[in-house]
């Protein structure tokens, strides 16, 4: 059965790596639905945060070939509950219809958004959320038409008290040590 | 020490740093791994790297082939049966691209290998300059590792890196594109070998747990059953493989690759696994309570329909390359690491033992496929020659330690079944990629790999015309390779298939071919050709007997077939044994 999963990737910043890792999708014919890479908190070290719709078998056929590939550290997959995880999304919406109607200030309050910036012409709100959040406020925000919208993809935390990562690194190192 | 003739004296090894172009530390680093060999052909964009090679023709020899594609399977024949890293040297554009078919050869048979291009200067990259292609990324998919160096200071590190990858772990292809401006461009020239990086495990310790359940396993099979793969061959496992099959007494069946591994006259081996292996092995797969798989993958060649495969059995999967667990069939019991290292931790855990009744199964099964199959091909009676015969006679005239190189389609499949080995690294082929015009290439790799033995080449007609401009190579060289053109006239496997799956509609697959013997003897090779039985073994004889390099083209009766075979998604057990 098919469902959401989320791979977390930990690699070394190499130029290529993430053509790398998609191939090792788009071969299995596997649709990335989102992606999100940046900096971890150890220097050096990226963090790819990748989702997708699959079988669990299929999920851990891929992590092992992602794994497998020189530069990646170590890579994991988990499914949403096991994991905290938020996207970010941005609404634009003209400036006259917030004054127009109070409709649009009680979304933003009861939806938890905030207001980023307001001009005379537009202003913009942002949510976090899950997906299905930030789509259900981008309907209702529609209703007076959204100029503008995007969604990021996702960032996730796993329910571990420890960043597995560093945990990860020393043992990396230790069995690299005796290794010579 | 080297010889070394530009003003600033170098010598390598000790850990003085001497100011060098990119170039010259291209080439210097290469000697620090040890490279002997290099199989290439330059261009504009590798010129400073060929022009520093100029002053190393003491150190290293280089192999100037007549296509890219022609220096990349002469490097795989090279690593297959040396075990060291086969290097390639081009340029960038058509000359990179003309590499990616071998490479991607090299990367599906684990060959160790490091190709180095040129690219244009780093100025001009992304801007559709002359003879610009995006080789990084073209063969990313196909390689282990690449990585495009464009400045001259990364070029030391990224070499150690390369050949360590390379070489290491599960063995396979990698590719460094160095700009033109870094090879022009000046280092302080340091070399360190390199002997980690932090992102990649090469292998894994073996587990004593999981090797404790493997004995287990082993210990209480009755009818268990060793898959030996390539990997036997890469870790040098073969005495370990011997002693365990002998020790427990179970029968070895081989994949493709694994030929050679063990020898073909040991009592306990039962032959091929696979599509056009022997009938035993793949009939009795799906009776084996136990299959121990060694160093292979289980390609869809192998196992023919997965969901029947090994219907019976347990599986016992020793690989080295984490990805390959579970990957087509699941593992009872799942040994990560190196295969050597692996069984001579087994062995002491296993009971002596011996399964005579379920070898006899075996002993049968030859029996039957002896009757059917293969006396007809080793001992025709009919008047058309047939592979088998050609085959018998070439591995006798050899004494059956001869290193045997095919090209791909039936005359791999039949010289792969017939030939006999008593030595490891004999067999050079190309397995996970089927890539006809292989052969001819690969062969003069093995030569220069292995000068003192004896190198023969099986090639078919169609596979011989996609690579035949190597026997230019061949004879400047001097390489006394003894090729075997299996002429049938058409492009034989493929003929077999519309045979038998497709009404014998021979779409596309017949071959005007032209007069091999008089293009060997424009390249300045002799040759001679046979149609007659009673001409085949003085032939090959005086093949043989030939001082140099030597072509033989044997007619081939048109419809010889391949049997036994394993149809398209058919599980093993329906190995069939004639149309
Ligand atoms: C580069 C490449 N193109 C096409 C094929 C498909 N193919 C597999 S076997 C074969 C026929 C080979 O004919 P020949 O070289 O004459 O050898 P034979 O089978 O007759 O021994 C073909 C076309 C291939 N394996 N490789």
């Amino acid at each position: 059965m098919k469902k959401e999963f989320i791979i977390t990737i930990y690699s070394e910043n190499h130029i290529g790596l993430l053509t790398r890792i998609t191939i090792v999708f788009t071969r299995r014919k596997i649709n990335i639905e989102s992606l999100t890479v940046s900096e971890s908190a150890i220097p050096g070290i990226f963090k790819f945060t990748i989702v997708v719709k699959s079988t669990e078998e299929q999920t851990i056929k891929v992590v092992s070939q992602i794994e497998k590939q020189v530069d990646v550290l170590k890579a994991f997959y988990h499914t949403n509950e096991e994991m905290i995880y938020q996207e970010i999304a941005l609404y634009k919406v003209s400036t006259e219809t917030l004054y127009d109607s109070d409709q649009i200030e009680k979304m933003v309050r009861n939806s938890g958004a905030r207001i980023l910036e307001i001009t005379r012409e537009y202003t913009v709100i942002e949510k976090t959320g899950h997906k299905e959040e930030t789509q259900q406020l981008f309907e209702q925000l529609n209703k007076y038409k959204v100029m503008q919208f995007i969604r990021s993809g996702r960032v996730a935390l796993t329910r571990d008290p420890i960043e597995r990562l560093s945990e990860f690194l020393k043992e990396r190192d230790a069995f690299l040590e005796q290794l010579d | 020490m080297l010889a070394f003739k530009t003003k600033s004296l170098v010598k390598t090894s000790d850990m003085t740093v001497k100011k060098v172009s990119g170039s010259q530390a291209v080439i210097l680093s290469i000697l620090e791994e040890g490279v002997d060999t290099i199989f290439g052909y330059p261009g504009g964009a590798i010129m400073p790297i060929y022009d520093a090679l100029y002053d190393f023709d003491q150190n290293v020899k280089h192999i100037l082939t007549r296509h890219e594609q022609g220096a990349v399977h002469a490097a795989e024949g090279y690593a297959k049966v040396t075990g060291k890293v086969g290097v390639c040297f081009a340029t960038s554009g058509p000359g990179a691209s003309n590499l990616i078919t071998g490479i991607a050869d090299a990367m599906l048979d684990s060959v160790p290998m490091v190709c180095i291009t040129g690219q244009v200067t780093s100025p001009l990259l992304g801007t559709d300059a002359f003879q610009e292609v995006d080789v990084v990324g073209i063969s990313m998919p196909v390689t282990k590792w690449n990585y495009q160096i464009t400045t001259p200071e990364e070029i030391p590190e990224a070499i150690a890196q390369a050949f360590y990858i390379a070489q290491t772990g599960r063995p396979g292809p990698v590719l460094l594109d160095i700009t033109k401006d870094a090879q022009f461009g000046e280092l302080e020239f340091k070399y360190e070998k390199c002997r980690k990086i932090r992102s990649y495990v090469p292998e894994s310790p073996i587990n004593p747990e999981k090797i404790k359940e493997a004995a287990e396993l082993i210990n209480q099979a009755k009818k268990p059953m060793i898959l030996c793969g390539q990997g036997i061959i890469i870790s040098q496992a073969e005495e370990e493989l011997k002693d365990f099959a002998e020790k427990a007494g179970i029968p070895v069946a081989w994949t493709l690759l694994g030929l050679s591994a063990f020898p073909t006259e040991h009592p306990l081996n039962v032959g091929m696994l696979g599509m056009h292996g022997n009938y035993g092995p793949n009939l009795l797969t799906n009776e084996a309570d136990l299959i121990i798989a060694i160093g292979m993958r289980f390609d869809d060649r192998v196992t023919g329909k997965v969901s029947s495969y090994g219907e019976k059995a347990k599986f016992i999967h020793f690989e080295i390359d984490p990805a390959e667990i579970n990957k087509i069939i699941k593992a009872d019991v799942a040994v990560l690491g190196d295969a050597k290292k692996a069984l001579k931790q087994l062995i002491p855990l296993i009971n002596k033992n011996n399964h005579n009744t379920w070898i006899g199964e075996f002993r049968k099964c030859d029996n039957i496929e002896n009757e059917k199959v293969i006396h007809k091909d080793l001992f025709p009676s009919k008047p058309g020659l047939t592979m088998g015969e050609v085959v018998r006679i070439a591995s006798e005239k050899t004494n059956h330690d001869a290193i045997l190189v095919t090209d791909v389609g039936q005359q791999q499949m039949i010289a792969s079944r017939y030939f006999k080995f008593k030595n490891s690294r004999s067999n050079v082929t190309s397995g996970g990629l089927g890539t006809m015009g292989f052969g001819l290439p690969a062969s003069m790799g093995a030569q220069l790999g292995a000068p003192n033995r004896t190198v023969v080449a099986m090639i078919g007609d169609g596979g011989f015309q996609m690579t035949i401009q190597e026997l230019g190579t061949i004879v400047q060289n001097k390489l006394p390779v003894k090729i075997i053109i299996l002429n049938n006239h058409f492009l034989g496997m493929v003929r077999q298939w519309q045979q038998l799956f497709f009404e014998k509609r021979y779409s596309f697959t017949e071959l005007q071919n032209p007069d091999f013997i008089m293009i060997a003897k424009g390249f300045g090779m002799d040759g001679h050709k046979v149609d007659k039985r009673e001409d085949l073994e003085s032939g090959i004889q005086k093949m043989m007997d030939h001082k140099g390099p030597y072509l033989l083209e044997v007619t081939i009766e048109k419809e010889d077939n391949v049997f036994p075979m394993v149809p398209t998604g058919a599980s093993v057990s329906d190995v069939i044994l004639e149309p």
